[in-house]
């Protein structure tokens, strides 16, 4: 890490920039000044409070999750090009979601987190298939072992999407658009959905920083230096699929953001967990922010989905990435 | 320190490592040797923790190895890995740092001074220090290897496990990593436990090693007592050699290549095929002899293949007489590390070449004499260094053993020695019987090839050929020199 504290508060500006873009663009502009400024304009102030606001929050939550989860699933399994996407997680907790609203599931006791907690079983259930299985298929889980195996899994839980779809009938719309991936109109519910789980599970890989930079040289390596590396191990990847399943159950399946931003994270402050995942939080809440304001004006009145976004960016990213690294590089 | 007690375990259920018990002290390096695959990088896992054992006790400190926390067991034991390769880079700063985990308590940083010092004394110990805020990727190997050598020692573990730690490096940092792990053990006391490929290596800087053969302790002990030739042909399956150190005592051992026969079995040295001017005596051979003598070019124990006597003038005088020998040789088209040279003020017309043969052994015998400045070696006192003049090669068609080597020269000298009495050749200065010139010098070479030759004292048969050979060439030589002086003998 080269200068942590000019890292922090640059992320910082562009995150606050991000939000006051994200409130304040749109089809009716909202001038920032509304935020402090409650009485003046009562319209102003409703679009704010009632509809911006919610959205871009939640964006940033969704942005965040995704981002902190990937920059940790990268740093356990070495794998720069791991990611809840790549990893087939998200689809997991795709499968978890849909399979809420298809049985129409409602645990009381859950009440409105049953949707996010199915979400996450989903997502742990397939995280620990597909790295059992590429664990099965090659024991030194090379990169391109654990990507393959991810869109083994994410194709075959894909499909499973299809059917229940198939089978829901009239529900088909609401599921479909959810599925795409997108924050639009989901109100301050949502935002109570995801932020104590973001808040759990970045805590939960926070407290495992230093040990992910010790199990960047192996876990042998990590065991020597003194790292209960099965524990450790064991809370990381819980950690990253409640963030994972809590991202999905409000947003559906967005892409690439754990991918896309670890990366440039890396690429411009270095990759010592202690700040990259805090780091990674913030900037992955800025890039989704902005993906978002992207998606609903680039084609105005119309709205894109975000992930339609995200994958534009990611894709390439990522084989830029898988070019680096085959060319002997680092990412 | 480390006490291993028939430990017994592996990958999967069958051991790889069968009852294998050992101790090691503090201040003590044990190396670990053994063929690929008999279980020395296992052996050294279940030490350090990362594969179970089956059966057996590993303890540390007096403390069962399993009773350590994980952290506790850091504090204790630093291991260095073999190198590879990593798909993200730290700084050498941060990559040192992660050697102080097992000190780091509680949720937040509890970085203190002590870490900071053993860090930064870590990174200088290492010569490491000044790359701190580099990538460690952008290093070469043997920088990188450094850093994780500072990295185990930030741990301030007293016991130090190491894994191949010289593989990929090139000589000059395996001198400087394996310096530094000896002065860990000397200066600091740790106990080091490390395994080698290179057995030379091990025998170099280990106070004991342990060989491997098949998961269990093949050998144990000092290096000179397990690099030995006949315990590593039968563990290797190789053929090899072992020797001394040239400048330690501590055995060196070499691979013996398996060659085409065919070619060499004929070679056979006669005295036909030296040439003789009155610049030199030469002789060319077409395959390298192994050669021991006290020649100017090329002095001591090698392997050469032109042999070049030369004839300089009686008052050749020269301030660096090693390098007019070589701009010498060199002019006359001589290999300069193939070539074994010596001088004589003698003519070399008059040099003394024959043959000698019996029981199946020839030997050639070459000599020039002078007797100019003949000595008795028991009255010799402070003389003037001058040209030799008694100059005798013996060259042997037959495999000689070191002390062969030695016994020939030995009886060789003493043939010499009875020739200069039959002569009469006396001390000018003190009027006794000489034993012997001034500056004399030897050669003997041996093909390697035919006969064993194992001993060459003055009753066997290569002995006697040599002693006779010897007495009758100089003696020849001598009257030679005499005549041509116009001394009456």
């Amino acid at each position: 890490m080269r200068k942590p504290l000019i890292a922090y508060i640059v992320s910082a500006a562009v995150l606050l920039t991000a939000v006051g873009l994200g409130v304040s663009i749109g089809s009716v502009h909202v001038p920032i000044s509304t935020l402090w400024n409650q009485g003046a304009d009562t319209t102003a102030t409703n679009i704010l409070w009632k509809i911006r606001m919610p959205r871009v929050i939640l964006a940033g939550l969704v942005g965040a999750s995704l981002a902190i989860a990937g920059a940790a699933f990268q740093g356990l399994l070495k794998n720069p090009l791991a990611d809840p996407y790549t990893l087939g997680v998200s689809s997991g907790a795709s499968v978890g979601a849909v399979m809420t609203l298809f049985f129409g599931i409602n645990i009381p006791f859950l009440g409105l987190y049953t949707l996010p907690v199915f979400s996450m079983v989903g997502a742990a259930i397939t995280m620990f298939v597909v790295l059992g299985f590429a664990k099965l298929v090659d024991r030194g889980l090379n990169m391109e072992t654990i990507i393959l195996t991810g869109i083994i899994f994410g194709s075959f839980l894909g499909s499973v999407l299809s059917l229940m779809i198939a089978l829901t009938g009239e529900e088909l719309r609401q599921i479909i658009s959810w599925l795409l991936g997108s924050v639009s109109m989901r109100g301050w519910n949502y935002i109570n959905m995801i932020l104590p789980f973001t808040i759990i599970g970045s805590f939960l890989l926070w407290m495992n920083r230093r040990e992910l930079n010790a199990m960047l040289f192996g876990e042998d390596r990590a065991k020597h230096l003194g790292v209960d590396v099965k524990r450790r191990k064991l809370v990381i990847l819980i950690g990253g699929s409640i963030l994972t399943g809590a991202a999905v159950s409000v947003s559906g399946t967005i892409g690439f953001v754990g991918l896309v931003v670890p990366h440039m994270t890396r690429l411009l402050w270095g990759s010592d967990h202690r700040h990259l995942l805090t780091l990674s939080f913030m900037n992955g809440a800025t890039l989704l922010i902005i993906c978002d304001l992207i998606a609903r004006t680039i084609i105005s009145p119309t709205e894109l989905p975000v992930g339609v976004i995200t994958a534009f960016i990611g894709a390439p990213v990522f084989a830029f990435i898988f070019y680096r690294q085959r060319k002997g590089g680092t990412a | 320190m480390l006490h291993v007690q028939g430990i017994t375990g592996g990958y999967g259920k069958e051991p790889i490592v069968k009852n294998v018990s050992f101790d090691v002290q503090p201040g003590e390096i044990l190396g670990i040797l053994g063929p690929n695959g008999s279980g020395k990088s296992t052996l050294l896992k279940m030490i350090s923790g990362i594969l179970p054992n089956q059966a057996g006790t590993v303890k540390i400190a007096d403390k069962d190895a399993d009773s350590y926390s994980p952290k506790e067991f850091a504090r204790n034991v630093a291991v260095l890995p073999q190198m590879h390769a990593h798909a993200f880079s730290h700084t050498v700063k941060a990559t040192v740092e992660l050697g102080r985990y097992p000190y780091q308590t509680g949720l937040f940083s509890s970085w203190t001074a002590e870490d900071e010092t053993a860090v930064n004394h870590a990174m200088e110990r290492t010569g490491v220090a000044r790359y701190a805020n580099t990538l460690i990727e952008s290093l070469s190997g043997g920088e990188q290897q450094r850093v994780f050598v500072a990295q185990a020692l930030a741990q301030q573990a007293p016991l130090l496990l190491l894994d191949e730690p010289t593989n990929h490096l090139d000589i000059a940092y395996q001198q400087q990593l394996l310096d530094t792990v000896r002065s860990l053990a000397v200066d600091e006391g740790k106990t080091i436990v490390s395994v080698f490929h290179d057995i030379n290596l091990a025998a170099l800087y280990c106070d004991r090693l342990l060989l491997m053969e098949n998961g269990e302790i093949a050998k144990i002990g000092l290096p000179q007592d397990v690099v030995r030739e006949t315990i590593i042909q039968s563990v290797y399956k190789a053929a090899v050699k072992t020797q001394a150190h040239p400048e330690l005592p501590k055995p060196q051992m070499t691979l013996l290549p398996s060659m085409n026969g065919s070619v060499e079995e004929s070679l056979v040295v006669d005295e036909t095929q030296f040439t003789v001017t009155a610049d030199s005596v030469q002789f060319h051979a077409y395959q390298s002899l192994k050669t021991v003598s006290s020649a100017v070019h090329n002095p001591g124990t090698g392997w050469y293949t032109t042999f070049v006597n030369r004839h300089v003038d009686a008052n050749y005088d020269c301030d660096d007489v090693k390098k007019e020998m070589e701009d010498y040789l060199e002019k006359r088209g001589h290999h300069l590390t193939d070539t074994v040279g010596m001088m004589t003020a003698v003519q070399t017309l008059h040099a003394e070449i024959a043959s000698f043969a019996d029981k199946g052994i020839s030997i050639v015998i070459a000599v020039t004499a002078g007797v100019g400045n003949a000595v008795d070696v028991s009255k010799a006192r402070e003389r003037e260094a001058n040209v030799g003049t008694i100059n005798t090669w013996i060259i042997v068609n037959g495999r000689l053993s070191d002390e062969a080597f030695i016994q020939a020269m030995i009886t060789a000298t003493e043939a010499k020695t009875r020739a200069l009495q039959t002569e009469k050749v006396l001390d000018p200065l003190t009027g006794t019987q000489a034993t012997g010139t001034s500056t004399d010098s030897l050669l003997v070479a041996a093909t390697q090839i035919g006969p064993e030759l194992p001993y060459a004292g003055p009753i066997t048969p290569l002995g006697k050929l040599i002693g006779t050979g010897v007495y009758e060439c100089t003696i020849r030589a001598i009257q030679t020199y005499k005549e041509a002086k116009g001394w009456k003998s």
